[in-house]
């Protein structure tokens, strides 16, 4: 079971390697559209990254809810096999 | 066994495993084919997604409004098939202001572009892929959404599937003596991005379920992709220029 800060890591790179920011950048209290800019698509691939990563999957129902990457990381923590 | 053994599909549209071309490219592995996928916009999403089909397949650029890609097109599938039997066109676009009830409101522009790529590019790519077929011919399938009717919210979405279904009929007249059938599976509502970003889609819900005799998943894009297997398949060898409603059989019936 991955820890919050292994999983905002593992995050971070992921939002690194997928939208190019940087990995200091990608904060719990960040959101994705309006502080990191990342667009639909763009969360997309985001969250298609992460599910291989984690081992979780994120329904679209629920990547609407994941406003900020404080979001994503509780429900990949809560959600992870 | 499959009915698609030996046959090499060059397939549009993957954008996410929610995809109907998603779908489609899963079931023709399954079904023997080999699948080269074309993909747009974010190639690394497409890429990633890829990879979670049965059996590997090449994702090669395409935007069907570009003209360098769709010339490009032949070399850069030959790469990986010498040759197609079939192709999916699983590709629309309508700006948001052609969408969502702004009907009466929505600039030519927006109206051009719902047209040139969801409708013009069904001939684009029927042309790009030509060279592509062989002696025996093959299948073009594209996608469709029933525009016999106006639909909440689809505004000029449904003008442009319209001027697909026409252009179907054409494509078909135009490349039958070449022994290519062309036709479309007019799909009920799935939940894809596509859908997502279709204004008032939530309005589907239930009634659909509700009046098609067969019941219909909005989270399904089996029974689609299936349809599409189908016309892939040589087992509608004289059909073509064809609309075939893959909806639950909501078309039929009135209330």
């Amino acid at each position: 079971m991955a820890t919050q800060e292994e999983i905002l890591s593992g995050l971070a790179e992921i939002v690194n390697e997928v939208a190019g920011i940087d990995v200091e950048d990608v904060q719990l209290d960040k959101s994705f559209t309006e502080d990191l800019d990342v667009d639909s698509l763009t969360m997309v691939e985001v969250v298609v990254a992460a599910e291989d990563k984690f081992g979780v999957k994120i329904p679209d129902e629920e990547v609407k809810n994941l406003s900020t990457v404080g979001d994503a990381v509780s429900y990949i923590a809560s959600h992870a096999g | 066994m499959g009915i698609l053994d030996g046959k090499r599909i060059l397939i549009t549209g993957v954008i996410t495993d929610a995809s109907i071309a998603f779908s489609v490219a899963r079931l023709a592995q399954e079904e023997g084919a080999e699948v080269v996928l074309t993909g747009f916009g974010r190639l690394s999403l497409v890429n990633r997604i890829a990879a979670k089909l049965p059996k590997p397949a090449p994702v090669i650029e395409l935007d069907v409004t570009n003209p360098e890609h769709l010339a490009a097109l032949e070399a850069n599938v030959r790469e990986h098939v010498d040759g197609i039997d079939g192709v999916v066109h699983s590709i629309a676009f309508g700006p948001q202001d052609a969408l969502g009830g702004n009907f009466l409101n929505t600039p030519a522009e927006s109206a051009k572009t719902a047209f040139e790529v969801s409708a013009f590019s069904y001939k684009s790519l029927a042309m790009a892929a030509l060279p592509l077929f062989g002696e025996r011919g093959g299948s073009i399938v594209g996608m469709d959404f029933d525009a016999q009717v106006a639909w909440p919210g689809y505004d000029w979405m449904g003008v442009a599937k319209a001027a697909l279904e026409a252009t179907n009929r054409y494509v078909a007249r135009d490349l039958g003596a070449k022994g290519i059938r062309s036709n479309l599976i007019s799909a009920g509502p799935v939940k894809t991005m596509a859908a997502n970003s279709i204004p008032g889609f939530d309005r589907f819900e239930g009634v659909w379920d509700g009046r098609a005799p067969l019941g219909w998943d909005l989270t399904d894009a089996e029974p689609a992709a299936r349809g599409v297997i189908a016309l892939l398949s040589d087992w509608f060898p004289k059909t073509t220029g064809e609309v075939i409603h893959v909806d639950g059989g909501l078309h039929a019936i009135a209330v």
